[in-house]
């Protein structure tokens, strides 16, 4: 479904992304972890057109995203930190976005799953983070897409709102739909993910399942991904060929 | 690109901001109408005030705003839109929000004034046009900081320091200027100075509009001479669509390249 080919992302001198080759496949719940800085977001961005790369392509469904737009149409996006403008009210919000989207959104139904019926004539400014959290997960999964991406989907949310929030991407993933998320919550990844690739300073050093890496590793989940990270440190400033070995 | 210019204004339109530059204009205009000792001097008045103060407003508020956008830009722009329609749509919107709080602002005591009764009726209509024309060439210089600069108080500082330039040290620099070439003859060296500001253009067009180009001196006196009225009022019309175009046009291509 998605493929990454030889891409790399240049931040003036700092490189972010270095010549990552990968493919994503279809109907999967693909978690995308590393340390902070690894490049973890700005992969994400580059599929979403939203960082463009230095180097390499990037093909969804088989065609190239560079400069093109109409693809967004089958992917819902959820950022990381979202200012929404100040001055609009939740269902104000909800309305421009479903406006800008064609009008093809379902929001009732997660209004009532995340509680947010009695928020929608707030301003957005006097909202929580968890709040303004509900609200973002509502434009992300009120329009029907084959690909979530979503970026630290948890963030903020109460114990309640994560269930429930667990409980759709079950629901969704039923359907075949994809998932592509980023998340520092171990426990969660172990719970959602079928498939996990791990970052570190720009470079995936695991791509597989978590039943491998624990086969790998002889360990629990959380464990393995430390001797991960020690591993690499070990090699780090070595031969990248070496790196690769790890995966 | 319209479905994200309404939801830029009508934010906008909701900020306290817009209200207090609206009720700015609203009490400056009916003071100097009422309190003047003429019309003709409160148009005048009103023109100084508007030259200064637009470009300030004009050029925070945007950048403020662009920088405020910033994170929400993220968001529209992995929706199913094209770049320049996300860019285009909340500088029109903001261009819209300023400009209808700027146009009612003076709008209503001007003719609650009863200035359509008056001979000066066609000097307000200037003073709204080069109003607009600021509003739309600041904002433009604005998102211009905006796009180049990720660090925002970097971003303030060349704001003001741009409007510091434009509206105070310019017109100390082509006084030096002419000063410095007084032997020679002066006319093509001012009129260039004088395009080369949006703020002296605007002062220009509503001095040559409302036959006070004395008042003007040696610029206004240079401007009728060399091109006559109508001439003058096209090459100014032209420069300040330059000034707002060239901008425009590179703060979209630089934004199609930006990584968000």
């Amino acid at each position: 479904m998605i493929e990454f080919k030889h891409l790399s992302k240049n931040y003036q001198k700092k490189k972010v992304l270095k010549d990552i080759s990968l493919s994503i496949q279809a109907g999967k719940r693909t978690a995308v972890l590393g340390p902070n800085g690894s490049g973890k977001t700005t992969l994400i961005k580059t599929l979403l057109g939203l960082v463009i790369p230095t180097n390499g392509e990037i093909l969804y469904k088989g065609s190239t995203v560079s400069k093109k737009w109409s693809y967004r149409e089958n992917i819902s996006y959820l950022p990381q930190i979202t200012n929404f403008p100040d001055n609009l009210m939740v269902k104000e919000l909800l309305k421009m976005i479903n406006d800008l989207r064609g009008g093809t959104a379902a929001y009732q139904q997660l209004i009532e799953r995340f509680g947010v019926d009695n928020f929608l004539n707030e301003r957005i400014r006097n909202l929580s983070g968890g709040m303004v959290q509900k609200v973002n997960l509502i434009l992300t999964f009120g329009f029907d897409s084959d690909l979530y991406i979503l970026d630290e989907p948890s963030n903020g949310l109460d114990p309640t709102a994560l269930i429930k929030l667990k409980e759709l991407i079950f629901d969704l993933s039923g359907k075949g739909k994809s998932f592509l998320f980023t998340t520092h919550i171990l426990p969660l990844v172990e719970q959602l993910a079928d498939e996990i690739i791990f970052l570190l300073e720009g470079e995936i050093i695991f791509q597989g399942s978590i039943s491998t890496l624990k086969e790998n590793h002889q360990t629990n989940f959380e464990q393995a991904i430390v001797q991960l990270l020690q591993q690499s440190d070990k090699f780090r400033g070595g031969n990248p060929a070496q790196q690769q070995k790890i995966s | 690109m319209l479905k994200v210019l309404k939801y830029s204004f009508f934010d906008l339109l909701r900020s306290r901001w817009t209200y207090l530059y609206f009720l700015f204009f609203l009490v400056s205009a009916a003071t100097l109408l009422y309190l003047s000792s003429g019309t003709s001097v409160a148009v005048i008045s009103m023109m100084n005030l508007e030259i200064i103060l637009i470009p300030l407003v004009s050029i925070m508020f945007g950048t403020i705003y662009y920088y405020q956008n910033a994170d929400f830009n993220k968001l529209l722009l992995s929706l199913p839109i094209k770049r320049s329609k996300v860019f285009l749509g909340q500088y029109l919107g903001i261009v819209a929000s300023l400009g209808f709080s700027f146009v009612l602002g003076i709008s209503i005591p001007f003719i609650v004034y009863g200035i359509f009764y008056t001979s000066y009726w066609d000097d307000f209509l200037y003073l709204l046009i080069v109003g607009v024309i600021l509003t739309t060439i600041f904002l433009s210089l604005s998102f211009l900081i905006g796009v180049n600069n990720t660090n925002k108080m970097k971003g303030f500082g060349l704001s003001i320091l741009t409007w510091l330039m434009l509206a105070v040290i310019y017109d100390g620099i082509v006084l030096f200027v002419l000063f410095l070439m007084e032997q020679y003859p002066l006319e093509k060296i001012t009129l260039i100075l004088t395009i080369l500001n949006p703020i002296d253009l605007g002062r220009t067009f509503i001095m040559l509009q409302s036959d006070q180009a004395a008042l003007l001196g040696f610029t206004g006196a240079v401007f009728r001479n060399f091109f006559g009225t109508k001439t003058g009022i096209s090459v100014i019309s032209f420069v300040s669509l330059l000034w707002v175009g060239i901008p425009l046009y590179y703060n979209i291509k630089k934004f199609k390249m930006k990584d968000f």
